[in-house]
């Protein structure tokens, strides 16, 4: 190698331009084969408006679902003193990492109808295979872990003096959160939510596996991207396009409300 | 900077040393086959590489919509077996299959299956419309898909005009390919499914309701060398080996029917 190009900036630049080629260029070839006159008559397209509906609806819902239930346990994570807490931490991060065949493998196994728990939920008068409700469980299972640890992080960031003032005053544990963590931690919290449902309407893997396909009820965007591009590589291509546009606007809400939480 | 010119040059020799083709260069084929010829096409396989030690085959196991897309888009495929002539001519269209080169090696057929434990109680093929069961399909773009709603117009003729309407609205999913519906029956998240006779045979766990002849499709399954394989004479040799005597014995095995 020649001095030259171990003392020149071009030893990072190089390799960092292949790196960022490898995201640029299938994306924006996506970009650049979906763009034209049918774009919208293909986004747009009957079973895509379908897909679309459900994808958004869906999405909402797990997104709701995992504030109601990840906010309590992000925040006895983040400020209780419990056993166990790296073991629990573990097992939240884990969806994260598991491909997503594994997890609709695992939901169909433990809520299917012949699943471990089908008996608790036959009793229950419960179906949920190839239902919407399936649906919303594949992507809680794998998009909810990243909003509980930002908003695990977000209740972690808050000072304890604030807490101990708060102790002092004589808040009960509702008080502090409300009056205290909320506020203090209220815009990791979202970014958490919008991460999550960005991963959500990406959800694909888990879906196929635990809900089935069917148009209207349980084909979700990336399904009918999978599916359309056997049948009209158009509407798969317009989709795509679609998801990639919303899922960079989503992200870049994301890094906004990251930056307001930390000014 | 020279000893990295000499270790490419040492490089170059060593491939340039490799590049004359001996007899006995191990070679991989790559098969991409109709997800209904999985185990048979496994078998076949195993044969073909015993008869030829220096190959490698290598199969590509999906719906034939699924490995038509993958081959137009540039998959390095040597050999295409399809569940219909349709994916088949498509690729003719687009020129990667010669015109005359595809051979119908098999035909198949149409059978409703069951989980053993049948838990919806059918027992005919018209208590496919009883309401509030689950029915797993192909997807309309997958071959047996498109045979299964085929078979159900036919059934609709026969059994009454608003069966069809029934059964479709007890459809609950549209699988992605045939494993994918013998999947979902097996594990008894659908009450029935329709698949070809041969996966009936690959899960003989499951019941199965018989589609009569004259209610039933018959699938007949093209095969053809790709005209951009890298081994072509490997690709016919496949092929040939396929509709040969021994080829077939294996696909009857699998529940098959002979070639027409």
């Amino acid at each position: 190698m020649s001095k030259f190009f171990l003392r020149s900036k071009w030893i990072f630049i190089l390799p960092g331009a292949v790196m960022l080629a490898l995201f640029l260029l299938p994306l924006s070839a996506i970009l650049i084969r979906s763009s034209g006159d049918d774009f919208f008559a293909n986004a747009f397209s009957g079973q895509a408006l379908k897909a679309l509906r459900l994808s958004f609806i869906t999405s909402a819902v797990t997104t709701l679902l995992a504030m109601l239930f990840g906010t309590p346990l992000a925040y006895m994570l983040a400020r209780w003193r419990i056993r166990f807490k790296t073991a629990l931490e573990l097992l939240i991060d884990l969806p994260i990492v598991l491909p997503p065949s594994v997890a609709g493998l695992a939901l169909l196994i433990a809520f299917g109808r012949r699943g471990i728990f089908a008996p608790a939920l036959e009793a229950l008068g419960v179906s949920l295979p190839f239902t919407p409700a399936a649906v919303v469980l594949a992507q809680l299972f794998v998009a909810a872990p990243l909003y509980i640890r930002a908003a695990r992080i977000g209740f972690a960031e808050v000072d304890a003096q604030l807490e101990e003032a708060a102790n002092v005053e004589g808040a009960n544990p509702w008080q502090m959160f409300t009056a205290v963590m909320l506020p203090l931690s209220g815009r990791a919290l979202l970014s958490g939510a919008v991460l999550t449902w960005t991963r959500a309407l990406g959800e694909f893997g888990a879906t196929i596996l635990f809900a089935g396909n069917l148009e209207g009820v349980t084909q979700t965007m990336p399904m009918a991207i999978y599916l359309g591009f056997e049948r009209d590589l158009g509407v798969a291509l317009a989709l795509s396009a679609l998801l990639i546009v919303v899922s960079a606007l989503l992200l870049m809400l994301v890094r906004r409300l990251d930056r307001q939480q930390h000014d | 900077m020279k000893r990295f010119l000499n270790i490419i040059l040492l490089l170059a020799l060593l491939l340039a040393g490799c590049a004359p083709a001996s007899t006995n260069e191990p070679v991989t084929l790559n098969v991409f086959a109709a997800a209904s010829l999985t185990d048979a096409f496994a078998e076949i396989g195993k044969n073909f590489e015993a008869d030829n030690p220096n190959v490698t085959v290598t199969f590509n196991f999906a719906g034939s919509q699924a490995l038509r897309t993958q081959i137009e888009e540039g998959a390095p495929a040597d050999v295409f077996a399809s569940a219909n002539n349709k994916e088949m001519d498509a690729l003719i269209a687009g020129s990667h299959v010669a015109k005359d080169s595809p051979q119908i090696f098999l035909s198949n057929q149409l059978v409703v299956i069951l989980p053993a434990s049948n838990p919806a109680g059918i027992d005919s093929l018209e208590d496919l419309a009883n309401t509030g069961i689950k029915i797993v399909l192909a997807a309309e773009e997958v071959p047996v898909g498109k045979y299964s709603r085929e078979a159900l117009e036919k059934m609709n003729a026969s059994f009454g005009a608003d069966f069809k309407d029934k059964v479709s609205a007890n459809v609950v999913s549209n699988e992605d390919n045939v494993k994918q519906v013998v999947a979902k029956v097996q594990l008894g998240e659908a009450d029935a499914g329709i698949v070809y006779t041969s996966d009936a045979v690959a899960a003989p766990e499951l019941k199965i309701v018989e589609i009569p002849v004259e209610l039933n499709v018959i699938a007949k399954y093209p095969i053809a060398p790709l005209v951009d394989s890298a081994n072509a004479d490997l690709a016919q040799a496949f092929v040939d080996y396929v509709l040969s005597e021994a080829g077939q014995s294996v696909l009857e095995k699998w529940g098959f029917g002979p070639k027409p």
